[in-house]
């Protein structure tokens, strides 16, 4: 796909993501929408997949370790034809595969379960380790988010990938410096977040999370470091697109009500008024 | 005393049963090129030694971070190997019991979590150390099972039947040398009771190490009652019908475990009479409480776990089946 048609894409999803949290009437709208532009890049144009075949042995595996994003993660899976679009709106209700948190076994394409954060990383380092072991050149990608690296865990595993060379992993941390109580540098600083990284012998790379050909080139770039795990740190937008909810983490745990998502998909329809929407 | 399977009388031989895990898991790599194996910077302590050394490209040190470990075999699980993590039982499942939760049971992954140095008989370390809550806490989780072998030979049977089984599997065992009561033919299956006495006035119902402290009490009471006496290995899935039926014929129920007598074959025992066949039930293990340093026996004895306390147990279901 040309960057245009990805950018197109994304903004697909975003609408998509607004409509299915008004309908579901609770969950997380910030972090879906700030990580659309990476899951656009990772399923349309990264990833070695078949939606047709979601149990192909030599795919590549997408871990959620953040799982409160999940409705960018099942809106992707949807768009690329894992799953019929309409299912997008039973999120979260009775008798759903789409779970407040994704569940491995309820949807095709869902690689792991996740929800209690900083479990993630570990499971794709065990990913990656298989492969490893079978010889096989499928790679794992793990999406985390800033926030849970809070976690002990986290670290442990940052650890263990870097001691054992795991080049056919790459994490992708959604930088967007929001959490639930505030800034994450208010409620537990991250900062040299790169350099720790460094520090556990990992490859590191920072890129813009809303500029394809940045996300594109970084993955690329990614698949040609050797004896080395890559962390790519990806800036984002909490709530990119929608001008109300940017970069404010009021936003993280909350989803739009009836009028504010009228006024979100008019925004993302008219690209923040840059087109006249054909629905105007 | 008549055996209702082949078991050793008289002289027993002591083993520790990691001893037990330990060949049952080296033969396991000799056999399947899908098991691994993990742990937590105990290695040697564990008996992962010998997987180790023959197999090391499958063998991995994870320090110790035993929640990366039960994360990073929920990851090797799900792209199709057959991962063991092995820490001490309070470690693991202790530390890393949201992960088991989460990563591996809710999520389906063929893990299975091995704790040793289960109990109160781990002794000098001290309550830091001692398991006691252990099967109370796998025993919960959906999709688990969990296997408490009562010496080093029953170990290695159940190490070999847990990775034929497919499914999250839990396997305790603590440190000491044990008294190795079954045989090489001795029949094991997992969720299936083994019937080692019969009785017609009470069963006593154990695992572990307790299973021959069952015996010996069993032996003491001889010619004053009639006491059966089933090991309940396997403690999830639970034998219901080995326990109903054993409710049925002796019409009382004495458990014996090393470990809290909430939540675990205590427990479970008396919800399965609960629920089908109650009868009076007196249970033997650590009676709400933390434990502290002693040698393995002295703890036994002060916890109430020796031979006595399982005989004092049956008289006292006895005098309240009497009165029923």
């Amino acid at each position: 796909m040309s960057t245009k048609q990805l950018e197109l894409k994304a903004n697909e999803i975003r609408q998509a993501i607004i409509k299915m949290l008004l309908e579901a009437g609770s969950g997380h709208s910030a972090g879906p929408l700030g990580m659309a532009d990476i899951f656009t890049a990772l399923y349309f144009e990264v990833l070695n997949i078949d939606p047709k075949k979601p149990d192909w042995p030599d795919r590549d595996r997408l871990v959620l370790s953040c799982g409160h994003i999940c409705p960018v993660l099942y809106t992707t899976l949807a768009h690329r034809g894992y799953f019929p679009v309409e299912e997008l709106m039973t999120l979260r209700k009775f008798g759903t595969r789409l779970h407040g948190h994704p569940h491995n076994l309820a949807l095709p394409g869902i690689e792991n379960s996740s929800g209690p954060l900083g479990q993630g990383l570990s499971q794709a380092c065990g990913m990656a380790l298989a492969a490893k072991l079978d010889k096989k050149k499928w790679r794992t990608y793990a999406v985390l988010s800033d926030g849970e690296h809070d976690e002990g865990q986290l670290w442990e595993a940052v650890m263990f990938a870097g001691k054992n060379e795991l080049h056919n992993l790459t994490a992708v941390i959604d930088r967007n410096n929001i959490q639930i109580d505030g800034f994450t540098e208010d409620v537990m600083p991250l900062e040299p977040l790169a350099d720790k990284y460094r520090a556990f012998n990992w490859h590191v790379l920072e890129i813009d999370g809303h500029n394809f050909e940045d996300i594109i080139g970084a993955f690329r770039h990614a698949k040609a470091v050797f004896e080395k795990p890559t962390v790519i740190i990806a800036h984002t937008i909490p709530g990119k697109g929608v001008d109300f909810m940017e970069n404010d983490y009021h936003w993280h745990g909350k989803v739009p009500k009836s009028d504010e998502a009228k006024l979100a998909l008019k925004e993302l329809r008219t690209l923040r008024g840059k087109i006249v929407s054909e629905h105007e | 005393m008549k055996y209702l399977v082949p078991l050793h009388h008289e002289k027993f031989e002591e083993i520790p049963p990691r001893d037990g895990f330990g060949q049952g898991l080296l033969e396991l790599g000799k056999n399947n090129p899908d098991i691994v194996a993990l742990c937590g910077d105990l290695v040697e302590s564990i008996r992962v030694q010998s997987f180790a050394e023959a197999y090391p490209e499958r063998y991995f040190e994870m320090g110790v971070a035993e929640q990366n470990m039960a994360g990073v075999a929920a990851g090797l699980a799900l792209s199709g190997k057959i991962p063991f993590i092995s820490s001490y039982a309070v470690f693991n499942p202790g530390r890393d019991w949201d992960q088991i939760r989460v990563s591996i049971c809710y999520s389906q992954a063929n893990v299975k979590i091995v704790g040793a140095h289960a109990g109160i008989s781990v002794g000098p370390d001290g309550a830091t150390h001692q398991a006691l809550e252990d099967i109370a806490i796998t025993r919960v989780l959906p999709n688990m099972t969990v296997v408490v072998p009562t010496d080093s030979v029953e170990a290695k049977k159940a190490t070999l039947a847990i990775a034929k089984h497919v499914g999250p599997s839990y396997i305790r065992f603590g440190r000491e040398k044990t008294p190795v009561i079954t045989k090489d033919e001795t029949p094991f299956e997992l969720g299936r009771a083994l019937p080692i006495l019969a009785g017609s006035d009470v069963t006593i119902i154990a695992n572990g190490q307790m299973v021959y402290r069952a015996i010996m009490a069993a032996k003491e009471l001889e010619g004053k009652l009639s006491v059966g006496v089933l090991n309940m290995h396997t403690v999830k899935p639970i034998d219901a019908k080995a326990i109903i039926d054993a409710a049925k014929e002796t019409g009382a129920i004495v458990t014996a475990e090393e470990h809290q007598i909430i939540g675990g074959l205590g427990s479970a025992v008396a919800e399965v009479l609960g629920d089908h066949h109650p009868v009076p039930l007196e249970r033997v293990g650590i009676m709400d409480t933390f434990g502290e340093s002693g040698q393995p026996e002295e703890l036994m004895e002060h916890y109430h776990l020796g031979i006595s306390d399982i005989v004092h147990a049956v008289e006292r279901v006895i005098r309240r089946k009497n009165a029923s």
